[in-house]
């Protein structure tokens, strides 16, 4: 199959199923014919296979695209002139093969978990178009698990890329902290920010992550850790890993679909052990004044001149952000440091740990509360509850999806590693797959 | 308690200059509400002075 004809089916299933799902804003057709045309050219000139060899692929909205103003899900960013150049995962995932089809929907400015947008509409649930896909990375979740594109770009600051992968049945990728370059993109939250793929398959996933590794000098935060690529090692298998269930807090609230799912995920593993995370709850907290904060920070400007222009929604958690006193923050940071290191100490005795990435499946378009265990609680600001205190600290963590037997709809698990061991998650969750635990959906 | 989360959303939104909407002062007052109530969580966790925040700057 050449890389044109890859990309006209793809371009031919976007355009069929996306008027329903509402994954992509923008479909990058001429750009993308062009790439793959010079592709099968130097293919057939001899030139040897790249990794990512014409695999289509599209990014959440707030990624930079040569040509486009970044939206990052606003009406606000309509007005920003258009990217002058594509971010570097982008170019390195082209430089690797891969074809850009496109950007895709998102929560406005990325403070979101349902993928619900009000400028740009709700992107869906592609297993039941009534459902949320989950958030921030919505069109993500949606392209990737409607099988429009077997890949794509989201970012993940308290969960906005594993509960996607949950609701959308998928597979996705937050690395550690500072692994890949988040330059060229629109920011949400600096001290939690991730940018990582999803993709349809354990091998998609790996080989994407191991094409955007590498240094970069735009971006202050990117650690500039070696590139330690992960897909040869895929194989390995999980003989000898230690691996153990988390409990406490993780149990607490969630529906039996997440509890059973992480069981079998634990099951398939050989995890008996249970362990918790000392002050999870604390963290989340934590998660959420430095979120509320920073993010405000970040959007000061914009709610002195442009306040009407924003979902209302996000506009009053960021006012209401905009008015925490300092010295909680600066003291919600210093709490970060202590409670990283108690769980660093905690993976001393094991290499991953797994817990649900959302409390339930996906709920309905516009659902409003969520019943955790009998109590009723506002659904937006606790679909995150189990990933806000892991990202707080910068763990790697693969999301794998399943659908349990009798279930209609799929929910992911968290596998979680210690810092820049994002190879020990991968090789689980590949092992996973091949065994047929965990499966896109 | 209402009062007192007003006060602060008056005063504090005139000191940063955003203009505010009576109209979303309920909802603004709601977040306020859970983010404060959450901050105190953390504000009551002990922290020896020698704790270093956790980002870490180098010149």
């Amino acid at each position: 199959m050449t890389a044109l004809s890859r990309i006209e089916a793809t371009l031919a299933r976007i355009a069929e199923r996306n008027p329903e799902l509402n994954a992509f804003t923008t479909v990058t057709a001429g750009r993308a014919r062009v790439k793959a045309v010079a592709l099968d050219a130097s293919r057939a000139a001899g030139r040897a296979p790249l990794p990512l060899e014409g695999m289509p692929f599209a990014v959440k909205n707030l990624i930079d695209v040569e040509g486009l103003p970044t939206l990052a899900g606003s009406l606000i960013n309509r007005s920003r002139p258009p990217a002058t150049r594509d971010a570097i995962l982008v170019r390195r995932l082209e430089a690797a093969g891969a074809i850009l089809v496109g950007t895709l929907n998102m929560g406005e400015y990325a403070y979101d978990f349902t993928g619900e947008n009000v400028h740009d509409g709700p992107s869906r649930n592609p297993h039941d178009t009534t459902r949320m896909t989950g958030g921030s990375s919505g069109g993500s979740g949606s392209a990737v698990g409607g099988d429009l594109v077997p890949l794509a770009l989201g970012s993940d600051t308290n969960g906005s890329i594993r509960v996607p992968s949950s609701f959308c049945g998928i597979f996705g990728l937050k690395p550690t902290f500072g692994r890949l370059s988040r330059a060229g993109s629109f920011p949400f939250v600096a001290s939690f920010d991730h940018l990582g793929p999803f993709a349809r398959n354990v091998g998609d996933l790996a080989a994407a992550y191991d094409a955007m590794q590498g240094p970069d000098e735009d971006d202050p935060f990117c650690a500039g850790h070696p590139v330690e690529p992960v897909s040869g090692d895929l194989p390995t298998g999980v003989t000898g890993l230690r691996v153990a269930t988390l409990g406490g807090y993780f149990r607490q609230g969630a529906t039996d679909q997440a509890l059973a799912a992480a069981d079998a995920v634990a099951s398939a593993l050989g995890a008996s052990r249970q362990v918790e995370l000392p002050e999870a709850a604390r963290a989340r907290a934590a998660a959420y004044v430095i979120t509320a904060t920073e993010s405000a920070a970040l959007h000061l400007d914009r709610l002195r001149t442009r306040p009407a222009d924003f979902d209302p929604a996000v506009r009053d958690r960021l006012i209401a952000g905009a008015l925490i006193p300092a010295p909680l923050v600066v003291r919600a940071q210093k709490f970060r440091r202590r409670y990283r290191d108690a769980v660093l100490r905690l993976f001393q005795d094991v290499d991953l740990l797994l817990a649900p990435c959302t409390p339930c499946a996906a709920p309905l378009l516009g659902q409003t509360e969520l019943d955790l265990g009998g109590e009723k609680v506002p659904l937006r600001p606790n679909i995150g509850i189990y990933t806000q205190p892991i990202s707080f600290i910068g763990l790697p963590v693969v999301a794998v999806p399943l659908m349990l037997a009798g279930a209609t709809l799929p929910i992911g698990v968290q596998i979680i590693a210690p810092p820049w061991r994002e190879d020990l998650a991968l090789r689980a969750a590949w092992w996973l797959e091949k065994d047929g635990a965990v499966r896109a959906v | 308690m209402t009062e007192d989360l007003d006060t602060i959303i008056e005063a504090g939104c005139a000191l940063l200059r955003i203009p505010v909407d009576p109209a979303w002062l309920p909802a603004i007052r709601q977040n306020l509400d859970v983010t404060l109530r959450l901050a105190a969580t953390v504000d009551a966790f002990p922290l020896p002075d020698e704790t270093d925040p956790a980002p870490v700057f180098r010149a």
